[in-house]
């Protein structure tokens, strides 16, 4: 079943063009990357799919429903949640109520605005089973900011599961993180998505170990147009499309899950 | 420790009728009205992290309800002057509301200060509606129906009309308690500490943003009842900038980040007036210095001081 699909979009900004013609698909149970070199069109692209802005022709579409643009509350809502590139979070909540944030903002508590949430059990359970999941169940009553970088990420990552999405859209996961911690994070990821109920995982990431050694499916770009889709092993296949994209055979090349 | 000083807080204030004198009985009433006021302007600052500007927009909106319902209508029961005037505030707050929070931190500021110099000016030059720059008399209410008539104005100012501004701002602190401690007051805080992050948690961050404006605002106006009742007046210098300003300065004062900050600096700054005006025509250039050092040596305020650490919920 697709749940995620771009059809032939393009984006324009003033004369440049950022995405020519770009199509993908994203089905249930799939782990996808997205790679290419600087300048490729990658984080346009995930602007698109994340709602966060609309493509100039060409449509988006989540659970069949155009998507372009709706920005990434509505796409929330629908199941589709999104971890940035940079660590996102609140410095002075604790690690309990950021992961809160996001199972208040699930279970449509926001508007509960005279209710004790110290003493809604059906949240602190929740949180208390995410933050289990990612590690930081010793944790729950630090403030965010006072959490080593690796934690941060997690937590970032961790709030953005604890709104059990179906699909949910990684921007570079294992950015800023020492290449030690970048599998043992990875592994956190996979295994949280199987635990937590998100059907797929789509991520842009510059780590080609990271890439070939967790996709099901690689779509490669290059100059705003999609020059491979497949899986990793058809693309390791496809010496053009290394040199283009990648530069070089990736040092974990053949690396199966 | 915040639980020990609110207690030392409500027995001093529940037993200051029988310690004070009359005179510092008067300048704890506005005290208790300004209270109010913050405990809503400190939701917007403190748990939003939106500075306004122009409170006081509000403050002049519950005064000048009292003093319509009061004067105009005849309806002297404080309890429906009360409702009337949250009603009003909401009912201004979500236009106001909708065209500010599209903006954040110093544009946001002077929206808010710009809608409150705004109905300055239209309390000064509507006179007829507003009795221009000399307002409209607030007249003396009656509470829970009781008149009070055999009791002059100070008696009655010290005694019953002090009790029901302390009730009043107790259940205010006890509702703002429970806003901030609520669901809504968590994503309150998320959209105060990155407003992005909290947008991709789905947490819509205009909304939340609106409501709090549009709950300070009706804290607002029921500050400004409390406050017009004493002074017998509603004038247009309740919605001056500067009086914004004061406001400001008195969360300043008291600190920002704990629940009580706003009735210790309405308290302090009330009493602080008081004695610096008696002192000198200067006053103002003092409590400039005294700002000044705040914001530079003390950002956490007097609750600051007291309380290390203790993050207003």
């Amino acid at each position: 079943m697709t749940l995620l699909e771009a059809v032939d979009v393009r984006k324009r900004y003033g004369n440049v063009v950022a995405l020519d013609g770009v199509t993908l698909a994203v089905a249930a149970g799939e782990f996808v990357s997205i790679i290419g070199p600087n300048g490729a069109g990658k984080t346009t692209l995930v602007n698109l799919l994340s709602g966060q802005s609309a493509p100039s022709s060409g449509a988006v579409r989540f659970k069949g429903r155009d998507v372009g643009g709706v920005g990434p509350v509505r796409l929330a809502r629908l199941g589709m949640a999104r971890a940035f590139q940079l660590v996102h979070v609140f410095p002075a909540l604790t690690v309990g109520e950021t992961i809160a944030v996001a199972v208040v903002s699930r279970l449509g508590r926001g508007r509960r605005w005279l209710a004790a949430l110290a003493h809604d059990r059906a949240v602190w359970e929740e949180v208390a089973e995410v933050a289990e999941i990612f590690g930081l169940g010793g944790a729950l009553g630090r403030p965010a900011r006072t959490l080593p970088q690796g934690d941060k990420k997690l937590l970032d990552v961790a709030s953005a599961f604890a709104l059990r999405p179906e699909l949910i859209l990684l921007d570079e996961p294992t950015s800023g993180v020492s290449t030690a911690d970048k599998h043992a994070i990875m592994e956190v990821l996979v295994g949280a998505a199987r635990r937590v109920g998100v059907k797929a995982i789509v991520q842009v990431e510059h780590d080609m170990d990271i890439v070939f050694g967790y996709s099901d499916r690689i779509v490669a770009l290059q100059q705003g147009r999609v020059l491979a889709d497949g899986p990793p092993a058809s693309i390791l296949a496809d010496e053009s499309v290394l040199a283009a994209v990648v530069g070089r055979p990736p040092a974990g090349a053949g690396r199966v899950r | 420790m915040a639980r020990a000083l609110g207690l030392a807080a409500v027995t001093a204030l529940v037993a200051a009728p029988w310690i004070l004198p009359p005179y510092h009985l008067t300048l704890l009433l506005p005290a208790l009205g300004y209270s109010i006021a913050l405990l809503g302007l400190n939701l917007l600052f403190g748990t939003t992290g939106l500075l306004s500007f122009g409170h006081a927009l509000f403050v002049a909106l519950g005064a000048y309800t009292a003093a319509v319902m009061t004067t105009h209508l005849g309806i002297k029961a404080f309890e429906l002057v009360l409702a009337a005037a949250a009603g009003v505030a909401a009912v201004v707050a979500v236009p106001v509301g909708l065209l500010c929070v599209r903006y954040v931190k110093i544009y946001f500021g002077m929206l808010t200060l710009a809608f409150g110099m705004l109905f300055y000016s239209f309390l000064y030059k509507f006179y007829t509606l507003t009795g221009g720059d000399e307002g409209i008399r607030v007249g003396r209410p009656t509470l829970l129906g009781q008149a009070f008539e055999d009791l002059d104005k100070v008696a009655f100012l010290t005694g019953p009309f002090y009790y029901y501004a302390l009730g009043l701002l107790g259940l205010a602190a006890l509702g703002m308690h429970r806003i901030v401690t609520s669901p809504f007051g968590l994503c309150l805080r998320a959209v105060r500490e990155n407003p992005d992050k909290a947008g991709s948690l789905a947490v819509g961050v205009r909304s939340y943003r609106l409501a709090a404006f549009v709950v300070a605002a009706v804290f607002g106006a029921v500050g400004g009842t409390l406050l017009a009742v004493p002074t017998g007046l509603a004038d247009p210098l309740l919605a001056y900038w500067t009086h914004s300003g004061n406001l400001v300065f008195m969360l300043l004062l008291g600190g920002f980040e704990h629940f009580l900050g706003p009735l210790v600096g309405a308290v302090v700054f009330i009493f602080l007036q008081d004695q610096v005006m008696s002192l000198t025509p200067y006053w103002r250039f003092v409590f400039g210095v005294i700002l000044a050092v705040v914001v530079i040596f003390f950002p956490r305020g007097l609750m600051g001081l007291l309380a290390p650490r203790a993050r207003a919920a």
